[in-house]
């Protein structure tokens, strides 16, 4: 659905030219929620703009369903951008309109209803977002939640392919954030937009993302399935994202226990297996828990388990594990980084 | 009784052509300044359509209006004004002048006013595929219209300063009265009449402007 080759993107200023974008290759599928994460400064916001070319690259192609639009302009411009939906971590709302005249701004422009129409679509925008009630509104009186409904329903007016979110839940707080993120997820569902979601919470890619990709000073270091990037992060500043979202127990290397050191990845009905216990029985076996997450990824259940394996046959038992869907890694000897204490403390259960 | 040495019908008389002076200048400052100040604000820097050339020349003629004392632009400006008017006296000689003088103050104050706009909504609107034409008419003005009230409200009352100053060389008005009876013929009653009028035209328009500003304020 979007492409992006090659793209690199400078700002010029006066102490010259500064890159913000280096050599970034995507591609988002139809229908997909594609997060895009990294630290403040990473080029989220330019990477996302490049896609309605709020931002022109400096080289590279933009393309959408398959069409280079890296150098559209005037006419072609602006229908291409009535045809992406755009939503601001600040709402971006008109003050001087009312709920109801925001909605219908994007109409308006799009200058192809009767009023009498856009009456009906604007309704049925609110009626979806839940804001019925507060049409004749102005913003101010809205809570922040209540103002990025509405500039949801005003991204969708226009019916677009491609949602474009730009830290859409940076300015709310935990529950409301929740409660958009379900809505953006009913509207990728219900109405098969696909949607690029900016953030820089690994929390918002696990609730709502499918894949993901991990932005670091404008290089893409890692990307994937929520599922592997989430559960396996492999480059160091994936890491410190989910360890910042998990805790430190999330990704515990090592320990001083003795044993063999497993990490131990159950996902789907698999994460509520009682598997470890009948492993241990079957193997003869013991095991401590190092560390670990359980949660859903979207709506997947998974767990995660850093363990300690002792006495028995370990290397059955790692058989019989993988047998049942389990994913097994070895941990290599590192340096320990955690006391134990501090890792069952860490342990929760969602 | 002091008020029997008050031509009551002249102070009338100097106060309609006050308001007239200040209304027709006040219309003609509007709209010749408002589109120099969306020009200005379009062309700064950092906006759709950034000529720093074009912005630089249009921001320097109107500074050297505006650092022409508006009493010496009146005179500089008579052959101009008999050459647009038929003449440099009353009500017509001046309007041309008091616009001269106050439509680049308006135009500035209209360019600060667009500035305080988010640039978040302007961004949004281009998101949203309104060209930079219907983003200023549609978005940036009507966002910013406390802002334009508030200026409007600040020149009308520059120009009742101005065309009090006008009735120096004979412009008309209470500044006119103001000057001929209260100066030349040292009958104070009148000056002070016609300032009396003068402040409470100013604090008429400015609580009128401020009451605009709030209704229209939806931030
Ligand atoms: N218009 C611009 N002119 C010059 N430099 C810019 C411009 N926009 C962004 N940059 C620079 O590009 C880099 C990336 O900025 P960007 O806004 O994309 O980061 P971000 O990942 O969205 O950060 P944040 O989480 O703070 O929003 C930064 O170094 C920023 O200073
Ligand atoms: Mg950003």
């Amino acid at each position: 659905m979007i492409r992006l080759d090659a793209v690199t993107k400078s700002f010029t200023s006066r102490q010259g030219a500064a890159p913000a974008l280096h050599g970034i290759d995507l591609s988002v599928g139809e229908g997909e929620i594609f997060g895009i994460i990294g630290a403040s400064g990473a080029g989220k916001s330019t990477l996302v703009r490049l896609i309605n070319l709020l931002e022109r690259p400096t080289s590279g192609d933009v393309s959408i369903a398959g069409r280079r639009v890296t150098d559209l302009t005037g006419r072609d411009l602006h229908a291409l951008r009535r045809s992406i939906g755009m939503v601001f971590q600040h709402f971006n709302l008109l003050s001087g309109r009312t709920v109801a005249r925001n909605v219908a701004y994007p109409l308006e422009l799009a200058g192809q209803l009767t009023k009498a129409q856009i009456a009906e679509k604007v309704a049925a925008l609110l009626a979806r977002v839940g804001l019925s009630d507060h049409a004749g509104k102005y913003p101010r009186q809205l809570s922040g939640g209540q103002k990025q409904r509405v500039g949801i329903a005003r991204a969708l007016a226009n019916d677009p392919k491609v949602l474009l979110c730009d830290e859409a839940t940076s300015a709310l707080d935990p529950q409301t954030t929740g409660q958009v993120l379900d809505l953006l997820q009913e509207i990728n569902r219900d109405l098969g937009v696909t949607i690029v979601m900016i953030t820089h919470e690994m929390e918002v890619i696990r609730r709502a993302c499918d894949r993901v990709a991990v932005l670091e000073k404008g290089r893409v270091v890692e990307e994937g399935p929520v599922t592997s990037v989430f559960l396996h992060p492999a480059h160091p500043v994936t890491r410190a994202l989910v360890r910042e979202a998990e805790g430190d127990a999330a990704l515990v290397a090592t320990d001083a226990a003795p044993g063999l050191h497993l990490r131990l990845t159950f996902t789907g009905a698999g994460a509520h297996q009682p598997l470890l216990g009948r492993i241990a029985r079957d193997f003869g076996v013991d095991f401590a828990i190092l560390g670990g997450r359980v949660g859903h990824i979207r709506t997947t259940p998974f767990a995660q388990f850093s363990i300690a394996l002792t006495g028995g046959n370990g290397s059955a038992a790692m058989t019989a594990l993988r047998a049942a869907g389990v994913t097994v890694e070895v941990i290599e000897g590192a340096a320990p980084t955690f006391a134990p204490a501090r890792v069952e403390r860490q342990f929760h259960v969602v | 009784m002091w008020s029997d040495r008050i031509n009551w019908a002249d102070i009338g008389t100097a106060l309609s052509q006050t308001l007239t002076m200040v209304g027709i200048s006040l219309l003609l400052t509007v709209l010749i300044g408002l589109p120099l100040g969306i020009l200005l604000f379009v062309t700064g820097k950092g906006q759709p359509f950034a000529r720093p050339l074009g912005y630089g020349a249009l921001s320097f003629v109107l500074n050297i209006i505006r650092s022409v004392p508006f009493i010496i632009l009146l005179i500089v400006l008579m052959p101009v004004t008999v050459l647009i008017t038929g003449t440099s006296l009353g009500i017509r000689g001046v309007i041309f002048p008091l616009v001269v003088g106050t439509a680049p103050f308006f135009a500035r104050l209209v360019e600060t006013a667009l500035r305080e706009v988010d640039r978040g909504v302007i961004e949004a609107s281009l998101a949203m595929g309104a060209s930079p034409i219907q983003t200023i008419f549609r978005a940036v003005l009507p966002e910013a219209l406390p802002g334009l009230i508030a200026a409007v409200t600040v020149t009308a009352i520059v120009l009742v300063d101005y065309t009090a100053m006008s009735g120096a060389i004979g412009g008309g008005g209470l500044g006119d009265l103001a000057i001929r009876y209260g100066y030349h013929r040292f009958q104070t009653e009148i000056m002070l009449v016609c300032v009396v009028i003068l402040i409470l035209l100013v604090q008429l328009i400015q609580a009128s402007g401020n009451s605009l500003v709030t209704r229209f304020t939806r931030r």
